[in-house]
């Protein structure tokens, strides 16, 4: 069926009035014929690619900051360099589970009844693609945090060197918020699993 | 932009906007100026300045050192640091670091007008201009015997030539006309800037809009007292208040109906944040207006470095070095002169 005339069933705006809005038996036929592969390999890139445009994002909102304040106190390069490495750790947290997910793929044949794949592979694919986008939405606002208050961190290091333990400290809770997507997206996809 | 210039603001200016902040720590603070009361000549002063971010433009002066060679060595510090900033500024942040030298434009261009009308030397008056309000055509601006011809032969060239729109007439430039210029042109800079920084949005908006209300409502209140007894009208003063601030439009209409220094200050008073001012000084005093004036602005200045993420800092710098050299300006003229007991009475600390 073209992808046109696919829409038109689902959305059935051109039907006779009495049809409903959405007709929900075609929508339902829609999700069930989507690859659970395609889900699956969906949710680890976007959680590789999510956490990684975190720690991205991160990262220059704290180096160029601390680049333009070592120029007055260069003291606070190395201390500093704690900030990138929690921006940086965001990405690995992104990239671990992203490789714990794809262990989780396995081959399974269709059914050879209903042309459809088992239910078991199903779950498993919405499971990793629910997973992959917890740890990756997750590590984009934590790399972000850690970005800001990293940046922070560099200004007011450079200022007033006795500030830096205690915005470390604030630092440390905001990369902690990565670690809860990363333990969810683990416990989310623990279930899956493509052979019953 | 929509409260999230914590996620943009980096992108382009997170580099300069750091290194501001590393020029503001160089800014002298009260032990500094502490050190500098005690000094019993002009050497004593450039000893105590070695260590701080002027030692390096202090250490080739020969002996015997003037006020206005101090003064001359720390505007270049902050001019240096200016051009660096403003080399590696992307844009906007160029451009709003241009409008806040406007300011010395304006001061320059009437200097010069001024000079002339008094026929000093054009490459006396150029030294004596301000290093930031320099600008290509500058040394031509002697020619010019009214504003028509100062708008058509030199300044339409400059960033300022908007600004003149609205003060175009063909009368001669004597004392009164270049004083009612200065403050047109300036008026019509402030509102230009007020409306460039909204446009900015955010917390540049809100932390400029606060600064520059200040700014306008201080060049209100100085044009008034200055006029009192002249033969500005009502009318001519309301048109040289900028059309923003917190005394606009119903504080205006009471100051341009002000005849003495009672009248303004009852003006003033109904704007909470000048009450607060004006309860510094007693009645009568108006001579101390000036220091209070100066002291409220500072403070304004120093906690724009509270926030991060906009542009104000820059503005803020600029303004607390040049109120740092006539800190300077002022301690060294009352070492030179022998003035001692006056020397707390001209400096407003910064930090």
């Amino acid at each position: 069926m073209s992808l046109n005339g696919l829409a038109q069933e689902v959305f059935s705006f051109q039907k006779a009035a009495a049809a409903p809005l959405i007709n929900w038996d075609y929508l339902g036929f829609l999700f069930k014929n989507i690859s659970p592969y395609f889900w699956s390999s969906l949710g680890i890139g976007l959680c590789v690619g999510l956490s990684v445009g975190g720690a991205a994002w991160g990262i220059f909102i704290t180096g160029s900051s601390l680049l333009g304040a070592a120029i007055r106190v260069p003291r606070i390069t190395s201390k500093n360099l704690i900030s990138i490495i929690f921006c940086e750790a965001v990405a690995i947290y992104g990239v671990i589970v992203a490789i714990i997910l794809q262990t989780k793929i396995d081959y399974v044949d269709k059914s050879p009844t209903t042309g459809l794949y088992p239910i078991p592979a199903m779950t498993a694919g919405y499971a990793i693609f629910a997973s992959g986008i917890t740890t990756g939405w997750a590590n984009l606002a934590c790399g972000v945090c850690v970005g800001i208050v990293g940046s922070s961190a560099a200004l007011s290091d450079a200022q007033n060197a006795t500030l830096f333990v205690k915005i470390l400290v604030v630092e440390i809770f905001g990369s902690a918020l990565g670690l809860f997507g990363v333990i969810i997206g683990i416990i989310v996809a623990g279930q899956a699993n493509f052979k019953p | 932009m929509y409260g999230l210039e914590s996620l943009w603001f980096n992108i382009k200016d997170g580099y300069v906007d750091a290194v501001v902040r590393g020029h503001r720590s160089g800014l002298l603070t009260s032990p500094d100026y502490n050190n500098l009361c005690q000094c019993e000549t002009l050497e004593d002063i450039k000893l105590n300045l070695t260590s701080t971010d002027y030692g390096p433009y202090l250490a080739n002066e020969p002996s015997p050192l003037h006020t206005t060679t101090i003064v001359d060595r720390c505007t270049e510090k902050l001019v240096d640091d200016w051009n660096k900033m403003r080399t590696n500024a992307d844009e906007p942040l160029g451009q709003f670091l241009d409008y806040c030298t406007y300011g010395h434009m304006i001061d320059n261009v009437v200097l010069i007008v001024t000079g002339t009308l008094h026929e000093r030397d054009v490459h006396e008056l150029l030294d004596k201009c301000h290093p930031l309000g320099m600008f290509d055509s500058i040394a031509t601006l002697a020619v010019a015997s009214n504003m028509r011809e100062l708008y058509r032969l030199v300044l339409v060239d400059t960033p300022l030539a908007p600004y003149f729109s609205e003060s175009l007439s063909a009368e001669d430039l004597d004392e009164m006309n270049i004083e009612i210029m200065r403050n047109t042109l300036y008026k019509a800079y402030l509102d230009d800037f007020a409306a460039f920084c909204n446009k900015l949005g955010g917390t540049t908006a809100e932390v400029m809009g606060s600064l520059l209300s200040f700014e306008a409502d201080r060049r209100a209140l100085n044009i008034t007292l200055n006029s009192i007894g002249t033969e500005l009208t009502r009318d001519d003063r309301r048109k040289l208040y900028s059309n923003f601030g917190l005394l606009y439009p119903h504080g205006h209409h009471e100051l341009a109906g002000a005849e003495d220094f009672d009248q303004i200050r009852n003006a003033m008073e109904k704007c909470p944040p000048y009450q607060a001012l004006f309860n510094k000084l007693g009645y009568g005093e108006s001579q101390m207006l000036d220091k209070v004036l100066y002291e409220e602005e500072v403070r304004r200045l120093t906690d724009t470095f509270e926030q991060q993420f906009h542009y104000g800092v820059f503005y803020a710098y600029m303004r607390l070095r040049e109120q740092e050299i006539r800190n300077l300006m002022w301690i060294s003229e009352c070492v030179a002169q022998d003035q001692k007991t006056r020397i707390m009475d001209g400096i407003v600390y910064l930090f």
